[in-house]
């Protein structure tokens, strides 16, 4: 009986605030499409990070024959050097921190590059042009500043460089992104507060007979507010579930079906981790009628 | 049933009370008319009564609570004993009489079942039988009341307070609530009825308690309207 009145009340005030009930609709999906955006860009994020970092290395390019680094001025490196080296890397301090050092020769320098030059344009160069170096992967890709430091002074060092650098425009970029996805989600989801509030306050306004009646003869104070307080949770839910269905064909239309295609270097997210964000916006959007409904009903439906 | 110890209400700090040191005990089964010009405090009260509103001073019982000390999630509770019926009749308006009737059981979660054998027994109390499908709007203002104090009364409360409830009908109809009301009383409910009609208080020669300026300044058995006509 009372579920029965309780629904039957929800669809008489979605129907009576129509327009009301539809905006919310509509804002909710917007703000939390936002919402889910900027958490599917952290989720893409993480996964070229996981994908990349455990590719990429540092190297340690040492000192060729002629060098305009001062650090490099007394010529090239020596063998005396490098395995000074290679011991700071593989029994020093560091050693926790590397997990494989890998040395480059000049020849293998010069076949790497001269296969990668396929229009001969360097085929002037010698091997003894070209820089020897450490390749390294490290344990942990985040500690690269420890282990360039250490690295950077010594003796036959030329220059210490890490390959995440390349990606790290490309991390900002989202970033940025992701700070103004989540931007325009919180002025979204506050502007779907305020509307829930003023649909609610509408909602009971319109319907202040009858809970003046309910009031008189003894109905609960939660029967009296169940049907306004679902009534802004169904709206915020509808909006939540158009925000996912959105999420969703965003990701298979622009991921699945072109970048995928177009760009195939990179590993993408995919409609499995929409699935993921999804009970999130669901929450997000029953908390945010919960709050508007906690604002509004104690005024509009006193006991 | 109903027992006012001392009870004083004042709206704002410094107004002039709207009921001041008022002690009155109403037995179960009485019928009471409460008199008295606008502004002396009937509609306190009976807000006081319904606990719409808390006493300032002194303490109020009804039906064996301590309106004092009654948590706010007790309220529904006491409401469920206390029947309403006031001067605008307060029907809904897009529900037909019947509707109107069984929402008061419907949003106390009455079944189904208890709604269908209720109602229409309610309303044959009331003398209705035949327009339950009948909308508020198409019924005349004494029919309209009875629908009121059907649904004031379908959960059978031990006490019915009826606010002005002849206060918009002329004269004729008047006498038919009266007599409803009376009916009502003789089955044992406690009847505590605000007015203004002096025909009727005289007509029917119950207990009158009269308030003048928040003072309680007359209760007497089977009395008439004004004093000055004794």
């Amino acid at each position: 009986m009372r579920l029965r009145f309780i629904l039957g009340e929800v669809l008489n005030g979605l129907r009576r605030n129509s327009t009301m009930a539809l905006s919310v609709v509509l804002v909710t999906f917007v703000s939390l499409t936002f919402v889910g955006s900027a958490a599917l860009i952290q989720m893409q994020i993480d996964q070229l990070k996981d994908d990349w970092y455990g590719k990429v290395e540092i190297s340690i390019f040492l000192c060729p024959e002629s060098s305009r680094n001062e650090r490099c001025a007394e010529g090239a490196v020596t063998t005396v050097q490098e395995d000074a080296i290679r011991d700071v890397l593989e029994q020093g301090a560091l050693s926790d921190l590397v997990q494989e050092v890998y040395y480059e020769s000049r020849e293998q320098a010069y076949d790497k590059f001269v296969a990668n030059d396929s229009d001969g344009i360097w085929s002037s160069l010698t091997p003894d042009q070209m820089q020897p170096s450490f390749r390294i992967k490290l344990a942990d890709p985040e500690k690269y500043q420890v282990v360039a430091d250490a690295t950077e002074g010594l003796p036959g060092v030329d220059v210490v460089r890490d390959q995440r650098e390349i990606f790290s425009e490309l991390f900002r970029f989202l970033n940025a992104a992701t700070i103004v996805a989540a931007a325009l989600a919180i002025v979204m989801l506050m502007a779907a507060m305020m509307l829930i509030t003023t649909t609610i306050r509408l909602s009971a306004l319109s319907r202040r007979r009858e809970t003046e009646i309910m009031r008189m003869v003894g109905s609960s104070r939660s029967l009296i507010q169940m049907p306004f307080m679902l009534e802004g949770a169904v709206a915020a839910t509808a909006g939540a579930g158009l925000a996912v269905g959105g999420l969703y064909f965003g990701v298979r239309y622009l991921i699945d079906d072109w970048l995928r295609g177009s760009v195939t270097w990179v590993q993408y997210i995919g409609a499995q981790d929409v699935w993921s964000v999804a009970p999130w916006l669901l929450v997000i959007a029953v908390g945010l009628a919960a709050v508007a409904s906690l604002v509004t009903l104690g005024r509009y439906t006193r006991a | 049933m109903i027992r006012l110890d001392n009870v004083s209400k004042v709206y704002k700090r410094g107004a002039r009370p709207a009921l001041d040191g008022v002690s009155v005990e109403i037995e179960r089964g009485d019928f009471v008319f409460l008199v008295g010009s606008s502004g002396s405090g009937k509609s306190t009260f009976l807000k006081l009564i319904l606990r719409e509103e808390r006493p300032t001073g002194g303490d109020v019982y009804v039906a064996g609570r301590h309106l004092n000390k009654l948590s706010a999630w007790r309220v529904p509770h006491l409401r469920r004993e206390i029947g309403a019926v006031f001067q605008d009749f307060r029907l809904l308006p897009n529900k037909t009489v019947y509707q109107n009737v069984a929402f008061a059981l419907q949003v106390i979660g009455k079944s189904r079942h208890h709604i269908q054998s209720t109602v229409p027994e309610m309303l044959e109390l009331v003398g209705l039988s035949g327009k339950e499908r009948r909308m508020p709007h198409e019924l005349s203002g004494g029919e309209q009341q009875r629908v009121a104090i059907a649904r004031a009364f379908v959960n059978h409360p031990p006490i019915l307070l009826c606010d002005e409830p002849t206060g918009n009908l002329d004269p004729g109809t008047s006498v038919g609530i009266m007599r409803l009301l009376d009916r009502i009383n003789r089955t044992g409910t406690t009847v505590l009825m605000a007015t203004h009609d002096d025909e009727i208080v005289d007509q029917m020669r119950k207990r009158v308690i009269e308030l003048r300026g928040g003072e309680l300044v007359r209760d007497q058995d089977r009395g008439v309207y004004g004093l000055e006509r004794v």
